[in-house]
């Protein structure tokens, strides 16, 4: 469905009343993102919170994890701790306990967990939703690993997949994010059958930082526009690449659709496909069209069904508002001929698309 | 170990002063050194800041060398001391940093070259805003020109690229604290680098620049065929992009976009000048404009050609056309060249004759206005 022509969904609006309730309370959510256990994200975490104990804040400890590294171990010492409930194995916040101490901020070292049956929330990263709609800030951390949406495509590169784990969406809620970036241990010197296990895994490990990275950057772009709304900023930073792809049914559709796809992914970018509606365009254009509105969304691209008067106003306004540092276009042969005359649609284009590259396609 | 290796490069990459960068740095110092490996400091520059100077004890430093310049005595790293001295690993505080007028080399990163040359391993820090690439797109976040910038191929060297993170918020609580800077000189610095929308952004792309990094290296290892999971692995479309340099001002930011692309498109990238009669025919002014933007794009390591040429658009054309170029990328004209019809037409020409390559039409980016 276009965008712009979208009502806001209910989860939308409920989520923008939340984040609203969430500032007068004050309550804010801060998670420590890493790529592997072993990359030093407890260690940051409980560092913060003795921190912040130090500067007076009510820190609390819900939850630690079974293992722990000696450096972490002297952190906790002097930090106060809500033992967690055991039950069986497993293990679960206690929640009541942490709602009637209701610190100002608590500490869980381990977001991705299910609870046991027969406790109020199924997940731990519910738990922690209830604790900061209380008021309670909630410091935590999390491994790319277990975020939902990505489950499929990391279990491609790592052959393992996990089961509990936290959406996309709580991750994106939160107020900072903060990656604990290090590269992978270097390979040491072993066998020639180790030292390829050992560069495959280093390999899987490059994958899941990557992924890291760009999520926290996904995360911190958001935050970005939200501010630039918040204050009244009509404009982008550019700090994202976005390529917008103009879609006609004349078009040389699939070389720009392959280049805005490779250029995208290699920037960690956007890709978007935009179309001005015509109100009379014949059945063979329509299903030429639709072939290539297809064509780019099977690309990955978000697809943009636009209305107005002027197609390159509406285009540029539209990109404008986007973001878009990248337009790409066709060229038909004919304007050669007719290059030196106002109108042309690609002169048009390049003299008002002011703040961002136009790339030009033969077609 | 091999007679002749080179030393290996590690960046800590930050988006800010303050963030941790050089502190993170002098910590793997330290387990270096507890591993029993030879590390030394060359130089590291402490802010005042008392975590880090605390930091940097236990560790050997070579002694700064005194140069005097118009009666005031500088201290810069010692280069010939570090490599008489030999250690196994070096640290290098503030890789972009430009020498002052009368060191053996122009730039901090030169020195930092030849310490690997000579085998030594050298962990260095910088901040995303440095990188040269990026020049255009920090002064519109910033309003900035930043000067002292790395080339992008200097940090693509580099073996690997850490990103020293912290969010903004705890960066200006830092700062609001006196950790980062004296008090005064932080109200200052709250003012311009350190909105928090601009650090927000500088944050970003030192992400994403990390993530590119990381990538472009895994890629490179993975070229035995164990690329291509997910949408990730696309590689091997050759690109080839051609410049048009001329004396207009704004050359310089079309030859970093122009780069920039090229290099994340694995695109090899050429730049070239086009005059009837050749650069002699030029006024001085006109010469040695289109000298400096040529020469700016060697520095790049964009390989470049002088063109001579009655018809501007039919000879880059042809240039590019016997050059199996696939791209090439031209300014967006100034507003007046708009009235005057001569840079359309240059652009409408070149798209034209250019009938079998993509043409891109870079325009300068616009400074936020708050």
């Amino acid at each position: 469905m276009p965008r712009e022509l979208r009502r806001k969904t209910p989860e939308e609006l409920l989520r923008e009343v939340q984040s609203e309730e969430g500032a007068v309370h004050n309550a804010r959510l801060k998670i420590f993102l890493g790529y592997a256990s072993g990359v030093g994200k407890s260690f940051r975490m409980f560092a913060e919170a003795k921190r912040r104990r130090e500067r007076g804040q009510d820190v609390v400890v819900a939850a630690v994890q079974p293992v722990m590294s000696a450096d972490v171990g002297d952190l906790l010492r002097n930090l106060e701790t809500i033992p967690q409930v055991a039950v069986g194995e497993d293990t679960a916040i206690d929640l009541n306990g942490v709602l009637r101490r209701h610190p100002s901020v608590c500490v869980i070292d381990g977001l991705a967990y299910d609870n046991p049956p027969g406790f109020r929330n199924s997940t731990r990263w519910e738990d922690v939703g209830e604790m900061l709609r209380a008021g309670i800030s909630v410091i935590t951390s999390v491994n790319i690993q277990y975020v939902a949406e990505l489950r499929e495509l990391i279990e491609s590169v790592t052959g393992k997949r996990v089961s509990p784990t936290v959406p996309m969406s709580f991750i994106q809620s939160a107020d900072e994010i903060e990656i604990v970036d290090a590269p992978p241990e270097e390979p040491m010197e072993r066998s020639p059958e180790q030292q390829l296990d050992a560069v495959k895994r280093e390999q899987r490990l490059s994958r899941l930082r990557e992924m890291a990275l760009v999520l926290t950057a996904d995360v911190v772009d958001h935050q970005l526009n939200e501010y630039l709304q918040r204050h009244g900023i009509q404009q982008h930073f550019g700090t994202n690449e976005r390529v917008m792809v103009c879609i006609t049914p004349r078009a040389n559709v699939h070389e720009m659709v392959e280049t805005a796809r490779s250029i995208a992914e290699k920037f960690h970018g956007e890709l978007i496909g935009a179309y001005v509606s015509q109100p009379d365009i014949s059945a063979a254009d329509q299903t030429a069209l639709d072939e290539k509105l297809a064509m780019a969304r099977s690309a990955g691209a978000s697809i943009e069904i636009l209305e107005g008067e002027d197609p390159v106003d509406t285009l540029l306004d539209f990109a404008r508002s986007r973001g878009v540092t990248q337009l790409f276009i066709g060229h038909s042969q004919r304007s050669g001929l007719w290059s030196r005359l106002w109108g042309n649609p690609v002169d048009k284009i390049i003299h008002r698309s002011r703040g961002m590259d136009v790339r030009i396609f033969p077609q | 170990m091999l007679e002749h290796r080179t030393g290996k490069l590690k960046i800590f990459m930050g988006y800010a002063a303050g963030v941790g960068k050089t502190y993170m740095m002098l910590e793997e110092a330290h387990e270096l050194k507890a591993q029993g490996v030879d590390v030394v400091i060359g130089y590291f520059e402490p802010h005042g800041r008392k975590d880090t100077i605390v930091r940097a004890e236990g560790l050997e430093l070579i002694p700064r060398k005194k140069i005097e310049y118009r009666g005031a005595v500088f201290d810069e790293m010692d280069t010939e001391a570090i490599l008489a001295r030999k250690p196994a690993v070096c640290v290098v505080d503030e890789f972009p940093h430009t020498n002052v007028p009368g060191s053996a080399r122009l730039k901090r990163w030169e020195d930092v070259q030849l310490l690997l040359d000579s085998g030594i391993d050298v962990l260095t820090t910088m901040n995303i805003q440095h990188l040269e690439s990026l020049n255009d797109q920090v002064w519109q976040i910033t309003g900035i020109h930043v000067r002292e910038t790395i080339p992008d191929w200097v940090m693509q060297r580099a073996d690997q690229v850490v990103m020293v993170d912290v969010t903004p918020r705890a960066l200006l609580n830092r700062l609001e604290r006196g950790v980062v800077y004296g008090r005064e000189k932080a109200e200052r610095a709250l003012q311009n680098f350190f909105r928090e929308s601009t650090l927000v952004a500088l944050r970003e792309m030192a992400l994403r620049q990390t993530a590119h990094e990381v990538e472009h290296r895994s890629a490179v290892e993975t070229s035995d065929g164990w690329a291509g999971h997910g949408s990730f692995g696309h590689r091997g479309a050759h690109h080839r992009i051609l410049i048009l340099v001329t004396a207009e001002p704004k050359t310089a930011m079309l030859i970093r976009r122009a780069k920039r692309v090229g290099d994340f498109l694995d695109a090899e990238v050429f730049a070239v000048t086009v005059h009837s009669g050749g650069l002699r025919a030029l006024s001085e002014q006109e010469r040695e404009s289109v000298e400096r933007h040529l020469n700016f794009a060697r520095n790049l390591h964009i390989e470049t050609r002088v063109l001579e040429g009655e018809d501007l658009a039919s000879t880059l054309v042809d240039f590019a056309r016997r050059n199996q170029i696939t791209q090439i990328f031209l300014a967006r004209p100034r507003e007046r060249d708009w009235r005057s019809l001569v840079g359309r037409d240059l652009i409408q020409r070149v798209v034209g004759l250019a009938k079998d390559m993509q043409v891109v039409i870079v325009s300068e980016r616009e400074m936020v206005e708050y």
